[in-house]
């Protein structure tokens, strides 16, 4: 089901957190709400399920105005960040739950329950508690409780954060699998930039309450529309050279860049250039000189930060084994095709 | 075996501490049950003599029966009530956003370290103009109204605990406020709840101050009036068998309720329920 979230206003006492948001999740849509630490991403998700009140705008669930409804009236399954199952009763009292406030027989929530323990591949645990559940089985359990009763939509707060990292590949994927396989509209709130390229089909990226990009995954990276953008995903992120535009090159100090057909026209005078780290390096031929300053080995790659003669770092990241060391000087180009532009408020050229 | 080796002083030394205490309730049960010759400490015949107060009114002050019964309902109302104002006002506390409540809070805070002998006196011509003096009830709502803070602050500590986003689950899987208190939030503070009922009764029935100025009559007596009276009456012959009789029946509920429940009443002090 579509929901629709038209100038959504949230305030805090006498601060806006929130102000005049427009977002819209097509049906069947994973949509991810990505940014940094207080930007409003929960505030968002909470006042969709209705434990904030809205200030100001409208939520439509399909052509169902939602807005003034309280949450029992919504029909919105929610996984909370640390799961809040029910300690006191067992796993599938967890899950039959919602189906016990809906008064249902015994019979179809039998059954419901049964379906739902399938799809995220617990039927083994129904019988235990919440405590003797490892942290990825709690996740799924959580999504069980918040998609057996059918809602519209499917809310995820950073469902992954209190996982360790193995497991997080794999409820990552799992994640994506049920909602797939349930068609459900989801929205994933996350600060993690991974997660949310991985799991969802378009990003809404956030800061200060507005949001500044919304769209898919490989454009937002490819596309950013300003150093915000840019610097927020990536990892290891972009680095930021100040250059100035002359004879049909970008200047770095006593170095030149060559600039792309398509941004040739577009810019003059003083730039802030975007470059990946991928973007860097030997295979790019020779253009700025610099010294190694840090390496890290990653195993299947090694990371290394060159430093120019003016101070500002570039990253690169090669196939392992180059074994350059610390304080070597070396000379390595840009696929200037990639090379991101700005101007230097951080504005996308 | 080696902490147990390691724990051997420790017990030792409780043992000295505790010495005095245990020598004092072995001769009250002793005393209770035996007579001695004048200025000798051992028990030289067994009897029952000193138990007469079960079956005869030795002190004119009506049946001790009377007085357990009194006893019971006095503790068993103070706890019903102090259980059942505790957990619905905690909760409001804990949880819910309304006017005053900081004022609130810290008025609990106040009114669970004032001294209960200073209201006395304004609490008696209360009482007096109600028409409530020298009655069970009386006593009952003074003792059950001060022993309140204490109630909705443990009980606001259990609340505390249980995590928000659960009756958040609750709400957004369907449930009414009221259903999410009742079916995900009671059975997490229970433990608490417990304990407090069990404290509060224990608490009721040790009360003396208040049943002593406030329900002086020999109708509403609870046991622990009944029992002073040996003390405080110069008319009466002075046996202290007699009086450590009756303070063994008295202790008695309280022992039994303490072997039965000692690990429930533990809980008030851990705070929060655990899996
Ligand atoms: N109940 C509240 N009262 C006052 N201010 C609040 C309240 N809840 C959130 N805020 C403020 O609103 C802003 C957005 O908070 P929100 O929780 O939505 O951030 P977030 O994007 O989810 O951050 P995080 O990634 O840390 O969870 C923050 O500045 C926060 O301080
Ligand atoms: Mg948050």
């Amino acid at each position: 089901m579509q929901l629709r979230l038209n100038s959504f206003t949230k305030t805090f006492d006498n601060l806006t957190v929130i102000d005049e948001l427009n977002l819209t999740v097509e049906s069947g849509e994973m949509m991810a709400l990505l940014g940094p630490s207080g930007c409003g991403k929960s505030t968002t998700l909470f006042t969709i399920c209705g434990i904030h009140r809205m200030n100001g705008g409208t939520l439509h669930f399909g052509d169902r105005d939602v807005s003034n409804l309280p949450s029992q009236k919504r029909n919105v399954g929610v996984v909370f960040q640390n799961y809040a199952l029910y300690p006191h009763m067992n796993i599938r009292e967890n899950i039959a739950f919602p189906l016990r406030v809906q008064k249902l027989d015994n019979a179809t929530i039998t059954r419901k329950v049964g379906e739902i323990a399938e799809l995220v591949h617990i039927p083994e645990l129904l019988d235990r508690r919440p405590a003797q559940l490892s942290g990825g089985q709690q996740q799924r359990v959580a999504l069980a409780r918040a998609l057996v009763r059918q809602p519209d939509v499917l809310l995820l707060d950073e469902p992954l954060a209190n996982l360790d990292a193995k497991l997080r590949l794999e409820m990552r994927s799992e994640i994506r699998r049920i909602q797939l396989e349930t068609g459900i509209t989801a929205i994933l709130v996350t600060h993690d930039q991974v997660e949310a390229m991985s799991m969802c089909d378009r990003i809404a990226l956030m800061k200060d309450g507005k949001i500044i990009q919304l769209s898919e995954p490989d454009q937002m990276y490819n596309d950013p529309v300003d150093t915000f953008v840019a610097g927020f995903l990536g990892n290891p992120p972009i680095s930021f050279l100040d250059a100035t535009v002359a004879d049909g090159q970008f200047r770095v100090g006593d170095s030149g860049i060559a600039i792309s057909d398509a941004l040739q026209p577009k810019v003059h005078g003083q730039v802030q250039l975007g470059i990946r780290p991928e973007y860097f390096g030997p295979q790019f031929g020779i253009g700025l000189t610099g010294k190694i300053s840090f390496v890290e080995t990653q195993g299947r790659e090694d990371l290394y930060n060159v430093t120019l003669p003016n101070g500002s770092i570039l990253r690169s990241i090669q196939p392992a084994g180059r074994r350059l060391k610390l304080g070597e000087t070396v000379n390595w180009g840009i696929a200037s095709d990639h090379a991101l532009a700005f101007t230097p408020e951080g504005t996308r050229i | 075996m080696t902490s147990n080796f390691r724990s051997l002083p420790v017990i030792a030394l409780l043992t000295i501490l505790s010495l005095p205490l245990v020598v004092m309730y072995a001769f009250t049960l002793v005393d209770s049950i035996t007579d001695a010759e004048p200025g000798s400490l051992i028990p030289s015949e067994f009897t029952f003599h000193h138990w007469r107060f079960l079956w005869d009114d030795t002190t004119g002050r009506g049946s001790v029966w009377i007085a357990t019964i009194n006893t019971f309902i006095f503790a068993g109302s103070t706890a019903a009530i102090v259980c059942a104002t505790s957990l619905t006002s905690a909760y409001a506390l804990s949880r819910l956003n309304f006017p005053a409540r900081r004022f609130f809070l810290a008025g609990v805070i106040i009114l669970h370290a004032f001294p209960t002998i200073t209201l006395i006196i304004a609490i008696f011509l209360i009482l007096q103009f109600l028409g409530l003096f020298d009655t069970l009830i009386g006593v009952i709502m003074v003792k059950a109204a001060l022993e309140l803070p204490f109630g909705i602050w443990v009980m606001k500590g259990f609340y505390d605990t249980v995590p928000w986003e659960i009756e958040m689950a609750g709400v957004q899987d369907g449930a009414s406020r009221f259903m999410v208190w009742r079916k995900l939030v009671l059975p997490q503070v229970q433990p608490g709840l417990s304990a407090l009922l069990i404290f509060s009764f224990l608490s009721g029935w040790s009360e003396f101050i208040l049943p002593l100025v406030l329900a002086p009559g020999s109708d509403a007596q609870v046991l622990s009036t009944y029992l002073a009276y040996f003390l405080l009456d110069d008319s009466l012959e002075v046996d202290f068998n007699l009086f450590k009789s009756v303070g063994l029946f008295y202790a008695l509920p309280v022992i039994l309720i303490y072997l039965a429940f000692q690990k429930k009443l533990m809980n008030i002090y851990g705070g929060g329920s655990k899996g």
